[in-house]
């Protein structure tokens, strides 16, 4: 009974006996179990960094009120390797993921929600730091991360951490994107330049480690696609080109809307590092992942004030007209070479490069 | 990109184009035959073919060491890594290439046998230094450019004594393969196929240099080109593949002269010699066996030689029905003969070994050239 009371007392003055020590622990099992361990890896983890009211309430769900409308949901599973790299790691990389599906409906990204799969044995220093970026990129974007699950698996049965992110937001009235809505005549943008992310990834692989400048494009895009949708409200499509590139997210509109695509090579940007590590590696850049790019499908009137409003935000200075939507049953993407020929840009296949994002 | 723009300008692409429509002869066929995968693949990448005239025909020859490697040796190799229960290293190619039972060294691997891709063969060295108590086999595939680094890890494990380490040795030598081609009835007797001139391969001859070819010119009288990898090498030595036809002459030449000299790189030739010897005989895929074609490693490195290693026996396997690989490959028939192609076989699930790798006519044809079919 005395050891009763005494929890009871712990409990209510001083929940835990010590601070995580975060410096010198890794997780271990009781960190997944459902007790004061987890709890406390909770708070002084995850609510002291994510840092917002709903998820200070402890609750198993996030309780909030919206204004009516159309709202967009999406989710998005995080297992990139490595866990760290130039430009991002997996937890800002996690938030941008999401409120870049998100946005791609033209919605505003409210809230996001995060499950954790944590590795015995991972070092809570490095957890700490995954969580400090994904809460400022959070922070940064303007979203809150509002409820999340954490749960442990023995060593040898996950790779470190993986992130699941939830996004929620609300569509502006009249807006209406989608990936069925490509018109023939239309014309296809891009925002930057293509296969930065994927690039950057194959660089910092262990096996097969060579240096480049640069970095990992990945960044929340929804302030961009404000500023695009209040221009062009009628734009058709939008759609984050991650893995497998420009050409799969092509080849996936096309089929969609069932038309054809083409493309001009010379418009396309590319960085000279880019399209050097990929001469290096045999790798096509159009199949190399982005993470903070976005493929634009709009009336061709809308083009040009698109085009420029888009080269007015710091994440479309870049921005390129590349092609436009055509006529074809086969719902070929095909590509006026920078060499005078014609090609196909078919859909990827098999793996270029497993866990991208 | 310095060194390699040069190599795609539009401009000069047009210029050629020109001079190859003003010298192309209009009542003739030029069928130049590139021997090499990455000839095609250029080819199709750079949409090549909308830039020439319609009389010249570029027929797609074996050299693509995953399309020629018989269905047997993976059956092989992953007996290894299933049966042996091998840490079998290999380049990521020959991952999705079918074996037998529709198996493939991908599939093996999602049932538990530990195969791994390596992009050179130093990682599969590194592999064996960090797994001891493991047999690690690096499955060695490739033409005369890929065997110089095989010879090295050989001869490294040899030095370091790295004991757990040996290769599944299925290096094959170039010259052999053209000269089945010119050798086989299709193309000597009955006229199946014509060849008037050979691209010859870029790589390869930057190894064993251009010498090689002469006998085939000679002996077959057919003009050879060794051509580079980019779209204005390839231009450029059908210009010049053009040129020889039209005179009558049949000569080695060299367009990749950046790379390619007359003896090719004798160190490189030296070193291949210490560790490897000639079989007697190689089973291609689509040419059969072929004398003198393939490498194995020589008694002095025998230790390393995973088919002593492991008794490594023939496994006679035959290819899926209605495949035209065979065919494809040899320049009888194009990949849109074949009644597979596109069908059930495509890169998604590859029936033929020349749906693989992108550097197969199947392959090629399907992902680059397939809007020319309608």
């Amino acid at each position: 009974m005395q050891h009763i009371g005494v929890m009871v007392v712990m409990k209510k003055n001083k929940k835990y006996i010590s601070r995580l020590d975060i410096k010198n622990s890794v997780i271990n099992m009781s960190h997944g179990s459902g007790g004061l361990a987890m709890t406390q890896l909770i708070d002084e983890l995850f609510v002291k960094h994510f840092d917002n009211e709903l998820l200070s309430q402890s609750n198993d769900q996030a309780i909030f009120t919206t204004e009516p409308g159309r709202m967009a949901m999406s989710v998005d599973g995080h297992v990139v390797s490595p866990l760290f790299f130039p430009g991002g790691d997996i937890g800002s990389l996690s938030v941008h993921g999401t409120i870049n599906d998100v946005a791609m409906s033209g919605a505003k990204p409210l809230y996001l929600t995060a499950s954790f799969i944590l590795e015995e044995g991972y070092p809570l220093l490095d957890l700490e730091k995954i969580v400090i970026s994904m809460a400022k990129a959070a922070n940064d974007a303007g979203v809150s991360i509002v409820t999340g699950d954490t749960k442990v698996v023995e060593k040898g049965n996950g790779d470190g951490v993986f992130i699941t992110t939830t996004g929620i937001g609300i569509v502006p009235k009249g807006i209406n994107i989608s990936g069925n809505r490509a018109q023939v005549g239309d014309a296809i943008i891009v925002n930057g330049s293509m296969g930065d992310h994927g690039v950057v990834i194959m660089s910092s692989r262990a096996n097969l480690e060579f240096e480049t400048t640069l970095e990992s494009d990945s960044a929340a895009l929804h302030t961009l696609v404000a500023d695009m949708v209040n221009i062009a409200p009628n734009i058709h499509c939008l759609r984050d080109p991650t893995r497998g590139g420009l050409a799969t997210t092509l080849n996936e509109l096309a089929l969609q809307s069932d038309v054809g695509v083409k493309l001009y090579e010379s418009e396309i940007p590319i960085k000279p590092g880019v399209l050097s590590s990929c001469e290096l590696l045999g790798l096509d850049p159009l199949y190399v992942a982005n993470e903070g790019k976005l493929i634009c499908i709009c009336p061709k009137e809308n083009a040009d004030q698109l085009l420029s409003t888009m080269k007015a935000h710091p994440l479309g200075k870049d921005a390129a007209i590349i092609g436009e939507v055509i006529e074809d049953n086969n719902n070929f993407v095909q590509m006026k070479t920078k060499f005078g020929g014609t090609r196909i840009v078919d859909w990827i296949s098999g793996e270029q490069l497993p866990r991208i994002c | 990109m310095k060194y390699i723009d040069e190599f795609r300008n539009q401009e000069v692409a047009q210029k050629l184009a020109q001079a190859i429509q003003n010298e192309t002869k209009q009542n003739r066929q030029y069928n130049l035959m590139e021997f090499c995968g990455g000839h095609t693949h250029a080819i199709f990448r750079y949409g090549i073919p909308d830039l020439m005239p319609d009389n010249i025909n570029f027929v797609h020859g074996p050299g693509c060491p995953v399309c020629v490697l018989p269905m047997g040796r993976i059956d092989n190799a992953i007996k290894l890594a299933v049966e042996d229960e091998v840490i079998l290293c290999t380049y990521g190619d020959m991952l999705r290439v079918p074996a037998s039972n529709r198996t493939s060294l991908l599939k093996a691997k999602a049932f538990g046998a530990d195969v791994r891709m390596v992009y050179s063969t130093q990682d599969a060295l590194t592999i064996a230094k960090d797994n001891p108590n493991a047999q690690v086999v690096f499955f060695a595939i490739g033409f005369e450019t890929t065997t110089p680094p095989t010879a090295v890890a050989i001869q490294q494990a040899q030095k370091e004594g790295i004991k757990n380490f040996s290769v599944f040795c299925n290096h094959i030598v170039t010259p052999a393969a053209i000269q089945s081609i010119l050798e086989s009835p299709e193309v000597r007797d009955l006229g199946m196929v014509s060849v008037d001139g050979f691209f010859g391969p870029s790589h390869v001859s930057s190894i064993i240099g251009t010498q090689p070819y002469e006998f085939f010119a000679n002996e077959y009288q057919r003009p050879v080109v060794i051509a580079g990898f980019e779209p204005l090498d390839v231009m450029q030595s059908a210009l010049m593949l053009i040129r020889q036809l039209n005179e009558g002459r049949f000569e080695v030449e060299n367009e990749y002269t950046r790379v390619v000299t007359y003896e090719g790189n004798i160190k490189s030739k030296l070193l291949v010699e210490e560790v490897f010897e000639l079989r007697q005989t190689f089973e291609w895929r689509g040419l059969g066996e072929l004398p003198y074609s393939g490498l194995k490693i020589k008694d002095c490195f025998a230790d390393f030689d995973a088919e002593k290693r492991f008794n490594i026996s023939k496994i006679n396997a035959s290819d899926i029905k209605g495949c035209e690989c065979p065919s494809i490959l040899r320049g009888i028939k194009k990949p849109a003969n074949c009644k597979l192609f596109g069908t059930v076989c495509t890169p998604e699930n590859p029936m033929g070994s020349c749906m693989v790798s992108s550097e197969g006519a199947c392959a090629a044809h399907w992902s680059y050239g397939r809007y020319e079919k309608k």
